[in-house]
């Protein structure tokens, strides 16, 4: 389309930023995660990580935790981005869905500080029904919930896109096949929206591994992700070799999750 | 069918109680005399007052919104650059390369960045101030502009360009002339998209903020963790009417172009 | 195109007026040209109207930021980048930060009002002869019971914490020599161990309190005790004096056998921009009548000997806070125990937080 020149201009200040923030950080992080605080080469502390059962622990939680917290999320936001392609003014609905995704995190966070509390509304709900006191705050149930929380809008809106986009059609002729609901989902629905839900599961995953504040707003510093761990090893004890250790590790889990989201959405284009 | 809709409404109308109770809760709170949000004791306008005459926050909203917008401005501006230049490339490899390259920030946790980006500006021997944290939402505000003015090019008519050559027009011309028009809507959806990272992030600022600054998800997070402060209740007022405003000024400008802007308030979260 | 130019030129003017909106908030109403001191503390450790009659008074304007716990406020400052002009660590954290050469000596000419402190307070070996620092408070680490659900003599030793009965129901202060000297001391060891093989032990005890710890947390510890959120609390005497003014259930004490005593101090560090405001700032806070003013605010003792005459009787005279000389006979200061010992700390903490649930 233009000339050398033109291109040049172009492209330079991208590829300074492309060189400058991605690639140069991520040698950084890797450089010192095979270094010891002397910049000597080592291999101390990935064998520290591997060795030490509680590195190990915490990662696997931290794992657990973040599939509970996408496994709740899409049950619940599953049914409602199905039933938002159903309703009449459905983009009012999403409009609605959207708006509290722009109201700051931290903000909301700190709402379930007051929620949760014993004295809080979840309390005096349970009062109604004769239960409680129950202790909320600082439990997994209030962690995942808050996680959830924020979370659900942005496993809607994938998986929104992907139903609508789906054939009316297709569902229409199922049924008139006879197929029973579960059927229409099981062998039309679901296979068909499911780019929507891996994206979902790709926006929601790898987040919830590095929700650091929530674990200590909320979860008392008793939940600790690998989030929270390479924040603590920065900003705290100031052991950077170890934090970047982390850091790569988690590096390394997130391209895991990518290729085999990746390799289903290849399968799936030769069954179609 | 009727009934299904009837289902469909109630199960929406749940979710929606779920996703702003808390909202509403926090208001709620904001006019009590009380301490904390257990009880209601007054109505109040109190913790209003306290929050406008508080400087500090003040300075700290002003500050944040001054860094998203100039942040959202550099990046969209290097972003749709280099936009344009993936999309000039001929060679599907380094397209793809570049790509990958593009879409690093885009998935990596916000905690990774917050520590690698601290790691450089250290490197560097950077102060960490203003400067460090403006850096830090370009660059992670760049893929995203990309993202969003790169289909735009694709769905750019080539026979429109040539027209143009043929009627004599020069490079400069083609660009301000053919090629900004037709990705306006996409620059315009990737500023906004990258307005809202920078108003919403936290991770990374909290990584690579020094002394004298801060953002307003940062000094939230350090007033949450001192216990409850009915100021920051107000604070949520004020903050999720300017997110009202913000939204209707958005929906309504792209509404009046047509159909296509309300496919872009549906890309705004991902 | 033009239309593109002019909204980016317009926005860049937005900026510019938010730009100028800054500015002006951030000067002091009074004068023009003054500068700002920047203080780096603990949050709510200071009372804010001293701050604002720091102010009025000399005319800088004064900002003030905080950190939660010696270790973060040590990264932050290491870290460099940053320019602050005052900082309180604690007696441990001044000799570590004397150490990497991250403090300014101190003129003590320029501090006449060093003479209100009690002599005891002086001269401590973290720095000898107040090369680099002014007390500031002191106090104990201990125990918070709320007695509608404990009884007083239920916690007598560390040990008792250990006790099945108190599942989920202790608040922990988010420090690491605090909560790995506990746990040593618990085990008969010093709060001073270096040897790793007895810190690998306080580890695995600290461990088996797990089940006990409700939450890691530091600031709003006072919130949730003082709203009955938690049975117990492990922290610092002044943050306990702070509860029990909301809740009268509330009480403190210091489990045998021994318990750390703390003193906070008033430093410059290297970086700083405005000394001559720091020593300003430093001479304000150690008059007598802003340290009683300042001590009734946050609960914690004063070293300053000149400033007990302006505190309430029950104040000075209660041994929860200002302990007599058998208790102090039991306490032990902590010692900067060389950067990898101390890393070793830190680490072993982070471990135990990997590990609570």
């Amino acid at each position: 389309m233009f000339s050398k020149k033109t291109r040049t201009l172009f492209i330079v200040p991208y590829l300074l930023w492309i060189f400058l923030f991605v690639i140069l950080p991520i040698l950084l992080i890797l450089w010192y995660s095979f270094t010891d605080s002397n910049n000597h080469f080592t291999l101390a502390n990935f064998a520290l990580f591997f060795k030490n059962g509680t590195f190990l622990k915490m990662m696997l939680n931290s794992f657990w935790y973040a599939l509970i917290i996408t496994v709740v999320t899409l049950l619940i936001s599953y049914p409602a981005a199905y039933f938002l392609t159903k309703v009449k003014n459905s983009q009012i609905w999403l409009l609605l869905i959207i708006l509290p995704t722009w109201i700051n995190l931290l903000l909301k966070a700190y709402a379930f500080i007051g929620i949760f509390s014993n004295g809080g509304l979840f309390n005096q709900f349970l009062h109604l029904f004769g239960i409680g006191p129950v202790n909320f705050l600082f439990t997994d149930f209030a962690f995942i919930f808050v996680a959830s929380y924020i979370e659900i809008p942005f496993m809607i809106l994938p998986i929104y896109s992907a139903i609508k986009e789906i054939n009316p059609n297709l569902i229409q002729a199922s049924e008139d096949l006879g197929a029973s609901h579960w059927q229409t989902f099981k062998y039309v629905l679901w296979p068909l929206s499911r780019p929507g839900v891996e994206s979902g599961i790709q926006a929601i995953f790898i987040p919830s591994l590095s929700l650091f504040m929530l674990t200590r707003l909320i979860g008392g510093n008793k939940v600790i992700t690998l989030g929270t761990a390479i924040e603590e090893y920065f900003m705290t004890t100031m052991n950077w070799n170890m934090g970047s250790t982390i850091g790569v590790i988690l590096i390394a889990l997130m391209v895991i999750v990518m290729l085999v989201t990746g390799k289903t959405r290849k399968r799936k284009k030769v069954n179609l | 069918m009727k009934k299904k809709h009837f289902f469909a409404k109630i199960y929406l109308t749940f979710v929606l109680i779920m996703l702003y109770v808390p909202i509403f809760y926090l208001i709620y709170f904001s006019f009590s005399s009380g301490k904390n949000m257990n009880k209601f004791e007054h109505f109040t306008l109190a913790h209003y007052q306290t929050l406008f005459l508080d400087n500090r926050l003040l300075t700290i909203f002003l500050e944040t919104i001054l860094l998203a917008i100039l942040s959202s401005l550099v990046a969209t501006i290097i972003g749709t650059f280099g936009a344009i230049a993936i999309s000039n490339l001929n060679k599907k490899g380094h397209k793809n390369t570049l790509l990958a390259f593009n879409n690093v920030l885009m998935v990596s946790p916000d905690v990774i960045i917050g520590a690698s980006f601290l790691i450089f500006f250290t490197a560097l021997g950077m102060g960490l101030n203003f400067g460090s944290v403006l850096l830090s939402h370009i660059a992670f505000s760049i893929p995203i502009v990309v993202l969003m003015v790169l289909p735009r090019l694709k769905d750019l008519d080539l026979a429109l360009i040539d027209a143009a050559r043929d009627l004599g027009a020069n490079n400069f011309q083609v660009f301000t002339n053919v090629i900004i028009p037709a990705i306006m809507p996409g620059v315009f959806a990737g500023m906004f998209m990258a307005l809202t990272y920078s108003l919403d992030d936290f991770a990374v600022t909290f990584f690579v903020t020094g002394n004298g600054f801060s953002t307003l998800s940062v000094e939230i997070y350090s007033r949450a963790r001192q216990g409850i402060d009915l100021e920051i209740n107000a604070l949520s007022t004020v903050m999720f009417l300017f997110v009202l405003i913000l939204v209707l000024i958005y929906y309504l400008m792209t509404t009046k172009k047509g159909k296509r802007g309300k496919r872009m308030l549906g890309g705004v979260v991902k | 195109m033009k239309k593109i130019i002019y909204s980016i030129l317009g926005l860049l003017l937005v900026c510019a007026g938010l730009a100028y909106c800054v500015h002006r908030l951030d000067q002091p109403k009074i004068s023009t040209q003054k500068k700002s001191l920047i203080i780096f503390n603990w949050g709510d450790y200071i009372d804010p109207d001293l701050i604002k009659k720091f102010e009025k008074e000399s005319g800088y304007h004064v900002i003030y930021e905080t950190f939660d716990s010696n270790e973060a406020m040590y990264t932050k400052i290491k870290q460099g980048g940053t320019a602050y002009d005052i900082t309180i660590p604690s007696e441990y954290m001044v000799a570590k930060m004397k150490k990497a050469h991250l403090l300014d000596k101190l003129d003590l000419t320029k501090i006449p009002n060093l003479k209100n402190i009690n002599p005891n307070f002086l001269n401590k070996s973290f720095d000898p002869s107040n090369e680099y620092s002014v007390p500031y408070f002191w106090g104990t680490l201990g125990v918070v019971y709320n007695d509608r659900y404990v009884k007083a003599n239920e916690i007598k030793t560390w040990n008792d914490l250990w006790n099945k009965k108190f599942r989920h129901q202790i608040l922990l202060v988010d420090s690491a020599r605090d909560a790995m000297g506990l746990s040593l001391v618990s085990l008969g060891y010093s709060m001073n161990t270096t040897n790793p093989v007895r810190l690998k032990l306080s580890l695995t005890k600290l461990n088996a309190l797990a089940p006990n710890v409700k939450a890691i947390i530091s600031d709003e510890m006072k919130m949730y005790l003082s709203q009955n959120e938690a049975k117990l609390g492990i922290t610092w005497s002044g943050e306990a004096h702070e509860m029990m003014e909301n809740n009268p259930h509330l009480h403190y004490l210091i489990p045998s056998p021994a318990s750390n005593l703390w003193f906070d101090n008033l430093v410059i560090p290297k970086t700083a921009k405005n000394k001559k405001a720091a020593y300003q700032f430093i001479n304000f806070m150690l008059r007598p009548k802003n340290a009683a003013q300042n001590a009734k605010y946050i609960g914690y003792a004063t070293p300053n000997e000149k400033a007990l005459r302006y505190l309430p009787k029950n104040l000075k005279e209660n041994k929860q806070f200002y302990p007599d000389k058998r208790t102090l006979s039991h306490l032990e200061v902590y010692r900067d125990l060389g950067p990898k010992t101390t890393q070793e700390y830190n680490d072993l903490f982070l471990e135990f937080k990997m590990n609570a649930r």
